[in-house]
């Protein structure tokens, strides 16, 4: 606890920096996701490549890809921008699955007779589908979120500072506080995040009693 | 002999009570129909006989024996249970699912399927489905396998608890029939649980009518039933106040009668009517 | 553009591959530690999540131990275990289990949890024993989501093998940290590209596994 106090402009400083490589991913992959699960849910065949190639994005191990990105990019190992797109990845892998799945759950009922009163179909999808599968895309970008946060520190072996800097250097220097410290943050901000999400849920979506978990 | 229920109760831990107070003899070797709508406790009373509901009080016996002494998986291996949807083993081909008591009591596999290939005779299905899955078949053949299971262990009790209720109209008559002969040449003790009053009176040597909390309303034959129910509840289930049990007869012109229903819907012809012994011609 | 033919070159060369530091041997390695931490993941959290879907019983700590795995950040499981236990393999194997046990539970009891009720119901009904139900009924229906418990176990595992030769295990992650500190990107590509091969040709074996599966009829 002393050395959490001793160090804790230290701690704060990697805190921000964490959350500034994780916000931007979990924003993107939610933003890239939602439209890609739309296409894929109106276009059957679609949806076949998008779950599978999810599904193999899923398998492929962060800090591998971490390293293989840059060729992509041609950024360098230790850019924010290679995180940031590496997490967003990652991000897509578990939100589009998700996403498509929530999109579909709208009644079809629904669907037919907000399209019979005469919806077109952008309107329809802002105006029923989006808010109608908003607890369920919210719940997934709650895992999403949770994950990122906990995904960012791997990139810390390279050099990248975030809370996982607070592994590499307590390792390297045998301080079981700093580990300690860095997991507890993780922990603290991911719960945070959630907060936040869960709060946003409830602001633009009342008719939900009580946030789904 | 037969089956015994000693002033039953069951009362779920909520508080509802399901079963007040209820008793009854079933005869061996005869079918007892338990009629009801939803909620009477009618599948309640029939998972007492093999324990899969335990009575709050009162006790079932089977040929004097209290069955809360019996071991419940031993006595529910030579029970025959068959219930709604059948409840098939979906992962195992038809000959299995029926051979699965069998195999149970430790029947060695190739006898049992023996077994399995005359029920699948008995209950009128094609031995050519044997290798098929449970979800390759139809409703009706779904069924008939699962009353094949229910006689496979040669039980002396069946079990059935709206065996047909999901099948449609016709095959439901198809299989009726079925059961009837299937019966008239096994003589189970069977226990047939229905919503359905043409059902129990096809089906039943004995009817009992429940009201809601197993509280029995009539208990007599199909014949007793319908010429003298006990009271308007009774009436009114079996439909004896409305227009399709109301019959007349017309004398037809080439003699006979011709017999319809109070809305005028034609039944059938008689030959000829039976003079009412109180009655003056 | 010259890393990547340097890291392909250095893969498709024999003398890469051979000898104890080689990459045919840290393959070996990382299947090897793979294979460890899903037997003893698997013998922890394959009973515990069966009773959990059979009873259940304990599903609410088993969904919250999952969600608390999750934002447990895996580099810092590893390295507090290694300050503890040291160079070797108990630490990055008590981090693999931790981390694996509960996607395996997970799996169990959602398979368990899946079977129709109906179906339960008719097997007790016919006389067979909690323990035959549970062995002939609810988990050869259930297998689909017990390997896919499994499959994500096994995805988990390789991830962190390779972010485990950080504190000294071996692995493809060894070879990795060796271009990392020798400033080698040929190198760390080469080790990056083998461990995403593993990954998605271990992810396409258990796929293969479950659709031959879903081809049994009545399993879904």
């Amino acid at each position: 606890m002393a050395w959490i106090l001793d160090h804790l402009p230290r701690i704060l400083e990697l805190s921000l920096a964490h959350l500034l490589l994780a916000a931007p991913a979990i924003a993107a992959a939610f933003l890239v996701a939602v439209p890609i699960a739309w296409a894929a849910n109106r276009v059957r065949p679609l949806r076949e490549i998008v779950v599978s190639g999810t599904g193999l994005l899923y398998a492929v191990p962060s800090l591998p890809l971490f390293i293989v990105l840059p060729i992509i990019l041609g950024t360098g190992v230790r850019d924010t921008l290679n995180v940031i797109v590496a997490l967003t990845i990652f991000g897509l892998a578990l939100m589009v699955r998700s996403a498509a799945d929530a999109l579909d759950s709208v009644d079809g009922g629904v669907r037919l007779a907000s399209t019979a009163v005469g919806y077109s179909a952008a309107l329809r999808f802002f105006t029923v589908e989006l808010p109608l599968a908003g607890p369920a895309l919210l719940a997934g970008l709650r895992v999403v979120s949770v994950s990122t946060i906990s995904l960012v520190s791997v990139s810390a072996v390279l050099g990248v500072q975030s809370l996982g800097s607070l592994f590499t250097d307590g390792f390297e220097r045998g301080i079981v506080p700093s580990i300690v410290a860095g997991i507890a943050f993780t922990a603290v901000l991911a719960l945070l995040l959630d907060l936040l999400l869960v709060a946003a849920g409830r602001l633009t979506m009342p008719w939900v009693k009580g946030g789904r978990r | 002999m037969g089956i015994e229920f000693q002033n039953v109760n069951k009362t779920y831990p909520d508080g509802t009570v399901a079963v007040d107070q209820f008793s009854l003899h079933v005869p061996s070797h005869t079918s007892t129909v338990l009629l009801g709508s939803s909620g009477c406790g009618k599948t309640t009373l029939l998972r007492m006989v093999n324990r899969m509901v335990d009575p709050s009080s009162g006790a079932v016996l089977i040929d004097d024996e209290d069955v809360a002494g019996v071991e419940p998986v031993a006595l529910r291996r030579r029970i025959g249970y068959v219930m709604q949807n059948s409840g098939l083993l979906p992962h195992r081909r038809v000959i299995d699912n029926i051979a699965t008591v069998s195999r149970l009591n430790g029947v060695a596999k190739a006898a049992a399927h023996r077994r399995a290939h005359e029920l699948m005779e008995t209950v009128g299905l094609d031995s050519a489905l044997a290798q098929r899955y449970p979800g390759q078949l139809s409703g009706g053949q779904q069924q008939r396998v699962g009353v094949a299971r229910g006689l496979a262990a040669d039980p002396n009790i069946l079990l059935m608890d709206e065996p047909f209720g999901a099948v449609d109209p016709l095959v439901r008559l198809e299989l009726q029939r079925e059961l009837t002969r299937i019966q008239s040449e096994l003589h189970k003790t069977i226990i047939f649980v229905t919503h359905d009053i043409d059902e129990a009176l096809t089906l039943g040597d004995q009817i009992v009518v429940l009201k809601k909390g197993g509280e029995v309303a009539q208990i007599g034959t199909p014949q007793q039933i319908v010429e003298s129910p006990a009271d308007d509840f009774v009436a009114q289930f079996l439909g004896l106040d409305s227009a399709r049990r109301t019959l007349s007869a017309a004398p037809r012109d080439d003699g006979g009668w011709f017999v319809s229903d109070a809305q005028g819907r034609p039944l059938g012809v008689v030959d000829s009517l039976p003079q009412h012994p109180g009655q003056n011609a | 553009m010259n890393h990547v033919i340097d890291a392909f070159e250095l893969l498709a060369d024999p003398d890469a591959w051979g000898g104890p530091g080689g990459f045919g041997a840290r393959t070996l390695e990382h299947l090897w530690y793979t294979a460890l931490a899903l037997l003893i993941s698997a013998v922890i959290a394959l009973p515990a999540g069966l009773v959990i879907g059979h009873t259940g019983r304990g599903r609410a700590l088993a969904v919250i131990s999952t969600g608390m795995v999750r934002a447990l950040p895996t580099l810092g499981l590893i390295t507090l275990a290694a300050l503890f236990l040291g160079i070797g393999l108990t630490a990055p194997m008590i981090a693999f289990v931790v981390l694996a046990v509960p996607s395996i539970i997970a799996g169990a009891y959602a398979g368990v949890e899946s079977v129709n009720p109906v179906t339960v119901d008719a097997a007790k009904a016919q006389g067979m024993s909690r323990w035959q139900v549970l062995t002939r009924v609810e988990i050869p229906l259930g297998l689909p989501l017990i390997i896919g418990g499994l499959r994500n176990a096994a995805l988990q595992v390789v991830a962190t093998a390779t972010l485990a030769a950080y504190v000294g295990a071996g692995g493809l992650g060894r070879q990795l940290f060796l271009g990392l500190r020798t400033q080698d990107y040929a190198m760390m590509l080469a080790a990056s590209i083998a461990v995403i091969l593993l990954a998605i040709v271990l992810d396409a074996s258990f796929e293969v596994t479950q659709r031959l599966l879903r081809r049994v009829p009545g399993l879904a």
